[in-house]
């Protein structure tokens, strides 16, 4: 059959130059890289510089790096999870709450069954209801989603407080401690659960079928339901991952303090994990961005942070900086998308 | 600076515009080679050739916004530097682009005058004075009926839109009216009143350059006709001198037999059945299609046909009747059932509806074959990719490489990449709708053999156009639609425009009261 039409084409249509002359090496390395991680890596590469500069003596030590890393981990969860919202052509602004919200709840899990492993998976199922909650809002209600994720912020913090009652809750089991401080194989614990996850996170966006269905979906939801795709499905699945990312993010925090706070996560986590996202390539209107380049993003930022510290920039400036920054990735993206439409 | 060109006088006064020995490269692509051009005050030029031969460049020479490498712009008979738009403006060029320039938050009468709006008591926007050169302008077209002067331009039609701009033009002393595909977003009546609108500017001595890629429109306006083909000027004739299939040979730089030559078959068993389907768009819509039969779709803007195959499709929820496929009748949820049941569906808008304009052609045409391309969810790379090789081979998509976003692709390689998804998959039943829009006439010769060979093959295929000559040519049979409704069914053999065309206008709303 393939002869056939090849034939009858050939009737209408003249050969055609079947590929364009080989690239070159350099091209296909940045083809691989791809040219805005690349530029990210620039970026990267100036702020060690900087910084290295500034603080020659701390900057580059083994317990600093490892301070960046697990200053890192819990953004660098919830950054990569805001990448697959995003890419799926949504945003979810409650996860800082839901981080609060979860330790709240993995606190109160320890408290009343005396179980670690109750306690984390009381934490982790809240910030899937959460994010289940968000899904059904934004797909089934039709509500846009930074409107119906500012909505359930406000709304989750306010359950964190009234399940809290207000007060901060301890959590006296080892194996928090053992989590948030604990060593594995030579490793921080912290640092090792971060990178599991995103290697779950790159594999599925990269190389499965649901990845490239959510990409799919972001890009284009018309055409995804003509292609037979279950936007809605997909959609609120999404934002159940952030929510359980979230609650891992809860987790993290939980095991690093001790103990379960409503008012934890609250200090601009959302707005750095967004930042990180549109940082590392993303585009707002879906359907663009890697977990890589939120990867870097995400590292862009914990270097920055970790760099304003050890310079003595007052914390003031340090949440100017954190604003502006969000702001500058957003500028550059539209200039790109300006210049490639 | 200003120098006499010597010129073939044809004629006692020299053309409006020439063009001389006009290039121009845009990195390693020669957009125009050398191209020579006269354009005559009081003449319609239709400017033809497939997408990406040179016309867009042409224009946007002629309009000042890119500058040639070499040759010269004479106005005249004055050879004249066109470096800005507002060169070009000056000399009273004008070109309407198929997306209008209008602020969409002024008026339409502001729209036509900014600029040149006048005052009272040196600050006030003279409102009155606005409205009555406003209402002169429109009745000098007789179109005070059609446009309001107070409406806020962005509530316009594309229509409406497009009559602002020309309008604008000739407030402004329009000497040349340059139209890119004007009427690929107009209904058959606005086309008609564009159409008058032209001969009238004619009338008066503006010269038209008319690009479009429909014959019967260029058949009706031109005066001459202008054919590119990969940056060079073919021939300049009169429009008598071509017919159509002179037109497209040369426009493809080869002779074209029979653009719907088809051998006759025989259609086997009944594939799809619609019995009284009704939706909320359309009511009561029944028809069958045979293994190997192309069955077209007829009908004005709002017919119901795209309606119709958004039910067959499951995109549109079902009230009553029932689709069959193969006797079987189908449940449709949703697009997946559909799908999953052995149908394809090319819409309409190929952007909006069908492509991920982000994605590579690769990722485009493997979207619907999951399991082909997956082991347990995970892909392998390198079934997709020969998936996607054999598609792009076999419809000829023509890309540097299958890692190639769509959104660089022209308009008839999308369209290959919206069918090679489908063709990736065991169909029963193909549906195009307006398969051929936007697209240029080398890439629809090709769409056309294609879907020949595939209802020869035993596809059943639904075809909705609104080219009533693709639709004759192709199909065997063709349904035609009003209100929502099936109002006719006319085979190839008894086909003519006129007898559709009635059809379609057929008022069936007394019809619908009346039924049981």
């Amino acid at each position: 059959m393939n002869r056939a039409m090849n034939t009858i084409l050939d009737k209408t249509q003249n050969a055609v130059p079947a590929t364009q002359p080989a690239e070159g090496l350099a091209g296909r390395l940045l083809r691989g890289v791809g040219t805005h991680n690349l530029s990210l890596l620039i970026a990267l590469a100036c702020l060690l510089a900087i910084f290295g500069g500034l603080r020659s003596d701390v900057f580059f030590s083994a317990r600093n790096i490892e301070n960046i890393g697990q200053g890192m981990a819990i953004l660098g969860i919830l950054a990569t999870a805001q990448t697959i919202v995003i890419v799926s052509g949504g945003l979810d602004i409650s996860v800082g709450a839901v981080v609060g919200l979860s330790t709240v709840g993995i606190a109160l899990g320890v408290q009343q069954t005396g179980s670690a492993a109750l306690g984390i998976l009381f934490g982790l199922v809240i910030g899937a209801i959460a994010g289940f909650v968000n899904g059904l809002i934004v797909t089934v209600g039709g509500v846009n989603a930074v409107i119906a994720t500012l909505g359930t912020m406000a709304a989750f913090r306010g359950v964190a407080f009234i399940m809290s009652d207000g007060q901060s809750i301890s959590i006296f089991h080892p194996l928090f401690r053992q989590i948030g401080s604990g060593r594995f194989l030579g490793l921080q614990i912290t640092i090792e659960i971060l990178v599991a996850v995103v290697a779950i996170f790159f594999v599925l966006m990269r190389y499965t079928v649901v990845g490239r269905n959510i990409y799919a979906i972001g890009g284009n939801p018309v055409a995804a339901r003509l292609a037979g795709l279950n936007n809605t499905g997909y959609q609120i699945g999404v934002y159940i991952l952030s929510g359980a990312a979230a609650g891992l993010g809860g987790l993290l925090l939980a095991a690093r303090t001790g103990s379960g706070q409503p008012i934890s996560g609250s200090d601009g986590l959302e707005l750095q994990a967004i930042t990180a996202a549109v940082l590392g390539g993303c585009a707002l209107t879906g359907g663009k961005g890697t977990i890589v380049g939120g990867v870097l993003g995400v590292i862009i930022l914990g270097v920055l942070n970790n760099g304003m510290i050890l310079t003595s920039v007052p914390t003031f400036y340090q949440m100017v900086a954190r604003g502006l920054l969000l702001i500058l990735a957003v500028l550059v993206a539209e200039q790109q998308a300006k210049r490639y439409g | 600076m200003n120098s006499t060109l010597p010129l073939p006088s044809q004629e006692a006064a020299p053309p409006l515009l020439t063009l001389r020995g006009v290039s121009k490269r845009f990195g390693v692509v020669q957009a125009l080679a050398g191209v020579d051009l006269d354009v005559r005050a009081g003449e319609v030029l239709a400017l033809v050739g497939e997408n990406g031969a040179g016309k867009s460049t042409m224009m946007r020479i002629v309009e000042g916004v890119v500058p040639p490498d070499s040759g010269t712009l004479a106005f005249d008979g004055v050879a004249r530097n066109v470096r800005h738009a507002s060169d070009a403006h000056a000399l009273g060029v004008r070109v309407i682009h198929q997306e209008p320039d209008i602020a969409p938050d002024l008026s339409v009468a502001e729209n036509l005058f900014i600029g040149d709006l006048r005052r009272t008591m040196g600050v006030f926007l003279d409102q009155r004075d606005l409205l009555r050169r406003t209402l002169a302008l429109f009745d000098q077209f007789g179109l005070r009926d059609s446009l309001s002067p107070w409406m806020r331009a962005g509530d316009l039609g594309a229509a409406q839109r497009q009559l602002v701009e020309i309008m604008r033009a000739l407030r402004a002393g329009v000497r040349l009216l340059a139209l890119d595909e004007p009427t690929s977003s107009l209904t058959e009546d606005e086309t008609r009143r564009l159409f008058a609108i032209v001969r009238q500017l004619k009338a008066s001595g503006v010269a038209i350059v008319y690009i479009s890629h429909r014959m019967h429109e260029i058949r009706e306006l031109a005066d001459r006709i202008a054919i590119l083909r990969d940056g060079r000027m073919v021939t300049v004739r009169t429009a008598a001198d071509l017919d159509e299939t002179a037109v497209l040979s040369h426009m493809v730089g080869r002779p074209i037999n029979n653009l719907f030559d088809r051998a006759k078959h025989e259609p086997g068993p009944t594939v799809l059945t619609l019995d009284g389907v009704t939706t909320h768009r359309i009511c009561d819509v029944s028809f069958t299609i045979k293994a190997g039969e192309v069955v077209g779709m007829a009908g004005l803007i709002g017919a119901g046909r795209s309606e119709t195959a958004a039910a067959i499709f499951g995109a549109d929820r079902i009230v009553s009747g029932k689709v069959s496929l193969g006797g079987v009748p189908l449940r449709l949820r949703s697009p997946a059932d559909a799908i999953a049941a052995g149908i394809g569906f090319a819409p309409e808008e190929r952007k909006a509806q069908a492509l991920f304009l982000l994605a590579s052609v690769e990722t485009n045409i493997t979207l619907c074959v999951p399991d082909l391309i997956s082991r347990a969810g995970f892909l392998r790379a390198g079934a997709a990719h020969r998936i996607a090789r054999e598609q792009a081979d076999n419809l000829r998509i023509k890309t540097p490489n299958l890692d190639q976003l769509v959104a660089k692709l022209s308009g008839g390689n999308q369209q290959k990449v919206v069918l090679g998804r489908w063709l990736a998959r065991q169909l029963k039943l193909l549906i195009l709708d307006e398969p051929t829009r936007g697209i240029d006439v080398g890439a629809k010769a090709e769409i056309y053999a294609l879907i020949r060979h595939l209802a020869d093959n035993g596809l059943a295929i639904l075809i909705i156009s609104s080219e009533m000559p693709e639709l004759i040519g192709l199909t065997d049979r063709i349904v035609v639609m009003a209100s929502g409704r099936v109002v006719g069914e006319v085979s190839r053999a008894e086909a003519t425009e006129e007898g559709i065309l009635a059809l379609a206008m057929t008022d069936n709303i007394n019809s619908a009261r009346t039924d049981p």
